[in-house]
């Protein structure tokens, strides 16, 4: 079999198993789901705050599952890369013709497809909700571009952490970590609003924002050529150095397997 | 109260929700200072009977009094005059040896100083002095073994439950397991209640030996009671010359597994034989004979595999 | 209690104390999540202070230092019922129940356990949230009643999620013990107070018994125990509906065979 016929079998595969696990589901869907309806409930009054950018704190917050469900992906791809290492599954590949790109693409084509449907599901439920998507239309294959582009970033990232360790449970340990970035960041109140100084530096330092920010923007703006230019520009460094990265650690990896 | 050390079992069940009945009608009785092995094959039941009889799992019908007392009613009186070590050995892997004999120690409501004082007198007698002071996690099963049965003694139990104590050891640890329980048998006096898949450690290490299969069971006895039940041994031989097969088998029909009368007849026959042996009847042949299978391989997993070939 | 049941709680005790204290992947989580809702909450959040209608005397840091007191608390409860879990997976909880005349003193353990892991936390969270700068108008009573309640709030989260333990006996029962204490949690006036809410969520708030918990511990912080006594009496209640749970779980557990 060709290369290519390899890698169109892994993607597959990666994306049936992605899909198939309910609690992938849970995770991607329903917790950024219920979190994005306690903050939307909780936080409502915030849009009181002078110089706050609409008075819907919903659209503000819908900008935020888009992110986290990336982050969770990340640990889906990890810890699906981690299962195959552990079970042995990688060694067997690397038996095969199988180029590293391929591999990488195959294992990743899951979250992808993944990163996809939750960008779809989120736009729905938070229109459906009565969020704004100042954008319009033609912001949607915008929209959709980012979250793929986000999703693939911490995919990467997931199967870094994998690659490196072979270990499933170091995937998990670095969840938290993710949980960390994302609410250190413009997650709930725009940076110009954050009073607490060492606050507002982390969140400025912190490249969440900044893919945040994008979404943000396509929701409450419509078109702000700085803060899609940064949003593109971060999600794509982060994919770009996680490739690299990974295609890096895969060598060493399948070396020594 | 007719047996304040024994152990009475009468017509014993336990039926699984969705599952077998795993013990099916059980009755025995075990004296005071007696080491009563309860052997069967993977999935009889075994286990199912030491939870029944040690307070972890109600019965579903029968009655059972250890030490005396009901298993279902005065269930907090038969624990404190057990000590068991269950078939897999529950250890902390966070806790060190002597830490597990201080909560040991502890949950028998012994003071500090007897738990330190009974926790390094038992860390001795079952060999782990050394290691005391290692996190069980890196201990060997054998090690882990031990200590359980270490554990289990902290409050000088009258009645003692283990569950295939020897399953998984090499030889050597299993030997001195045998040792040590004997010697608690012997020095101490306690009744011990042991199962086993193995055939050789019920006939050297138990002075009664009860033999279950699916759940019921099939024969009772001293192992050389048992063994002579199915008869004496038996003489195998093999001719020199195949030639003289049929005057060879002949012979050992007539002499029927007497040795002196069949060497004395093969000479005067002059059948030359390259082989002799006397097979003595094992506690396998008992097996054998009452269930029409042997006890090597007649586990559960075995029965699903023939059912997956068959099917 | 007599002398065994006292003996066999406090083995049960200082052993899973020794584990959670010895062992950073299980004392971390415990101690780090608080503190990091309360950076992101307290440091994040600080300009809902100034939400025209906040009117919160000790500052939006002690508004952010009560919930996240709390909810420490009644995590630590839930860490528990993860270690009973743990527990009884993988066989250990067996070895307890053969060695304990009464049944019921392995489940104090464990509860002296969550006290001694929660008392911990909200030792570190009260000093942080004091170097962060929170100011408590309460008073040495009113401190009393703060801890108090956390402390049965602690308890309360203990014994429901030991009871789920003991159910599942697999810590695949987590999620089971996590999601309905996280609800609870979140679906109450956390990030304002109840008046600020709007729409469905202030419907839910309004009908949470946790809502009157947390306004409760505000209210001590701002030096006022009026609306303590109905907090200790829904808390209390919740402890005897989870006790009674907690227990029947042990039964069900003893019936297993561990
Ligand atoms: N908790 C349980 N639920 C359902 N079936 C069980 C359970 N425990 C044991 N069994 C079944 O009961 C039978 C006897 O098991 P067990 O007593 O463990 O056998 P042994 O210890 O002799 O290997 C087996 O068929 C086993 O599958
Ligand atoms: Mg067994």
């Amino acid at each position: 079999m060709s290369s290519f016929g390899h890698a169109g079998l892994l993607v597959r595969r990666s994306v049936i198993r992605t899909l198939r696990q309910p609690a992938n589901l849970v995770f991607s869907f329903i917790f950024p789901l219920l979190l994005l309806a306690v903050s939307a409930g909780g936080l409502t009054a915030t849009t009181k705050l002078p110089n706050f950018p609409t008075n819907s704190y919903l659209t503000f917050a819908l900008a935020v599952p888009f992110i986290q469900g990336a982050l969770f992906s990340a640990n889906s791809a990890g810890t699906n890369f981690a299962e195959d290492i552990e079970s042995g599954f990688l060694s067997r590949l690397s038996l095969t013709p199988l180029s590293r790109s391929a591999l990488l693409t195959g294992q990743l084509a899951g979250v992808v497809a993944l990163g996809l449907l939750q960008a779809v599901v989120f736009l729905a439920v938070g229109l459906a909700a009565g969020a704004g998507f100042a954008a319009g239309i033609g912001g949607l294959p915008v929209l959709l571009a980012l979250s793929v582009l986000i999703t693939l970033g911490f995919g990467t990232l997931g199967a870094l952490v994998a690659i490196r360790t072979g270990s499933g449970e170091a995937v998990q340990g670095m969840f938290p970590l993710f949980f960390v970035l994302l609410f250190l960041s413009s997650t709930s109140l725009p940076r110009d609003l954050m009073s607490v100084d060492w606050f507002r530096t982390v969140a400025t330092y912190n490249p969440v924002s900044y893919l945040i920010e994008a979404v943000r923007s396509l929701l409450i703006t419509g078109w702000d050529g700085k803060a899609l230019a940064l949003g593109f520009g971060f999600a794509a460094a982060i994919a770009v150095a996680g490739v690299y990265l990974c295609s890096r650690a895969l060598r060493n990896r399948m070396v020594r397997t | 109260m007719s047996q304040p050390n024994g152990i009475e079992v009468d017509g014993l069940v336990r039926v699984f929700k969705k599952g077998p009945r795993a013990v099916d009608g059980i009755d025995l009785e075990v004296p005071p200072g007696e080491i009563y092995g309860f052997l069967g094959p993977n999935g009889a039941g075994k286990s199912t009977t030491v939870l029944m009889l040690t307070t972890l799992l109600p019965p579903t019908e029968g009655t059972a009094r250890v030490a005396g007392y009901d298993v279902v009613r005065e269930g907090a009186k038969v624990r404190i005059a057990i000590g068991a070590a269950l078939q897999d050995a529950a250890l902390d892997p966070f806790l060190t040896g002597r830490e597990h004999m201080r909560l040991q120690g502890g949950l028998h409501g012994l003071d500090r100083r007897e738990r330190e004082r009974r926790g390094d007198e038992l860390l001795e007698r079952v060999g782990l002095s050394e290691a005391a002071d290692r996190k069980v996690g890196g201990y060997s099963g054998g090690m882990k073994r031990r200590l359980d049965l270490g554990l289990a003694l902290v409050h000088r139990p009258r009645i003692l439950f283990l569950d295939e104590p020897t399953t998984g050891l090499d030889i050597q640890s299993r030997t001195a397991l045998w040792e040590e329980v004997s010697r608690l048998s012997k020095e101490d006096g306690a009744t011990v209640f042991l199962t086993t898949q193995y055939l050789e450690e019920a006939d050297v290490l138990a002075d009664r030996v009860g033999i279950i299969d699916h759940g019921k069971i099939v024969a009772e006895g001293t192992p050389a009671a048992l063994k002579a039940e199915i008869g004496h041994a038996h003489v195998e031989a093999q001719p020199a010359n195949e030639e003289d097969r049929g005057r060879l088998d002949a012979v050992l029909e007539r002499c029927d597994g007497d040795l002196t009368s069949i060497v004395r007849e093969l000479d005067r026959e002059g059948i030359r034989v390259a082989r002799l042996t006397v097979h003595e009847p094992s506690l396998d042949d008992v097996f054998l004979a009452k269930t029409g299978r042997s006890l090597e391989g007649a586990g559960d997993d075995e029965d699903e595999l023939l059912e997956e070939a068959l099917a | 209690m007599n002398r065994r049941f006292r003996s066999v709680a406090l083995a049960v005790a200082a052993r899973s104390i020794h584990n959670v204290f010895t062992n950073p992947a299980l004392i971390l989580p415990s101690v780090v999540f608080p503190l990091f809702f309360f950076a992101a909450f307290a440091g994040g959040l600080a300009r809902v202070g100034d939400i025209p209608g906040f009117d919160y005397d000790p500052g939006y840091t002690a508004f952010q230092f009560a919930f996240v007191l709390i909810q420490s608390s009644a995590f630590g409860g839930v860490f528990t019922g993860f270690g009973i879990a743990r527990d009884f997976e993988m066989g250990f909880g067996r070895r307890l129940l053969l060695a304990a005349p009464q049944r019921p003193a392995i489940l104090v353990g464990y509860l002296i356990a969550a006290f001694v892991r929660a008392a911990f936390t909200m030792l570190v969270v009260t000093v942080v949230a004091l170097a962060a700068g929170a100011e408590l108008n309460a008073g040495g009573i009113d401190l009393f009643g703060l801890y108090g309640l956390a402390v049965l709030v602690n308890l309360a989260a203990a014994l429901w999620a030991g009871g789920v333990a003991l159910r599942v006996r697999s810590i695949q029962g987590g999620p089971l013990m996590q999601v309905p204490v996280f609800l609870l949690l979140f679906l109450a006036p956390v990030y304002v107070p109840l008046d600020l809410l709007t729409g469905w969520i202030h419907a839910v708030a309004t009908v949470n018994p946790f809502t009157a918990l947390l306004a409760a511990a505000r209210d001590l912080i701002d030096g006022d125990a009026g609306t303590l006594g109905v907090a200790v009496a829904i808390s209390a209640g919740l402890v005897a509906l989870f006790g009674v749970w907690a227990l029947r779980s042990l039964r069900r557990a003893e019936a297993a065979g561990g």
